[in-house]
């Protein structure tokens, strides 16, 4: 029980950290998709395992602990599944409202697809 | 309350201090978008962890349902802009 204790504690200072990381990235940095990059993996670790610590800690602590733990649980699944799905809906919704990604050189792996499978049509 | 549960939510408070700067500062709809998903994520998180300190297991439910309507409101803006609606 006290292996489980220090291990919740553990996962919630490391959930907190990411979720700085997160919100420090996305202060930081110089574009939308950089700020995505950064923001979405850092802020989807950190608030997956904050609350996964919690649901340790609340099965641990109180007398009938297992719906903190099955509860946090299904919050931990939503959050694993929702949040990449939603940015990248929101990097795919920038890209087509023609937002340009801030590099030295042009690079756009994305349009040049495109035109091979055009290209590819065409042929046929 | 112990001094451990006083300074992680410190910490997640600077951490929405520094997203609520971009979601005010950001040059397009889509930077304040993704600021706001990260604060959403980080009310999430304090709910659950306020659930715990103040012994309060309905705050669970609640910060479910939050994280399902942040996630609503995030695909609708992202199609908004894609030209889908």
């Amino acid at each position: 029980m006290i292996v489980i204790e220090y291990l919740a504690y553990f996962l919630i200072t490391v959930g907190a950290l990411f979720l700085f990381l997160g919100a420090l990235g996305i202060f930081r940095m110089p574009d939308l998709y950089t700020r995505i990059q950064a923001g979405t993996k850092a802020s989807t670790l950190g608030a997956m395992s904050l609350i996964l610590g919690v649901g340790l800690l609340g099965f641990v602590t109180f007398t009938p602990g297992y719906p903190w733990l099955i509860k946090t649980l299904v919050i931990v699944i939503f959050v694993a599944i929702a949040n990449p799905l939603s940015s990248h809906a929101l990097a795919r919704g920038a890209y087509k409202d023609k937002l340009t990604p801030f590099s030295k050189e042009h690079i756009d792996a994305y349009e040049e697809a495109d035109n091979n499978k055009e290209q590819k049509e065409d042929a046929k | 309350m112990t001094y451990f549960f006083i300074i992680i939510i410190s910490i997640i408070a600077l951490a929405a201090i520094l997203a609520f700067v971009r979601f005010v500062k950001g040059p397009t709809a889509a930077d304040r978008v993704v600021a706001l998903d990260t604060i959403s994520f980080m009310a999430i998180a304090l709910m659950v962890l306020l659930g715990f300190v103040l012994e309060r297991f309905i705050y669970i439910d609640v910060s479910l349902i939050y994280a399902v309507l942040g996630f609503v409101g995030v695909i609708t803006i992202a199609r908004y802009l894609e030209g889908g609606i």
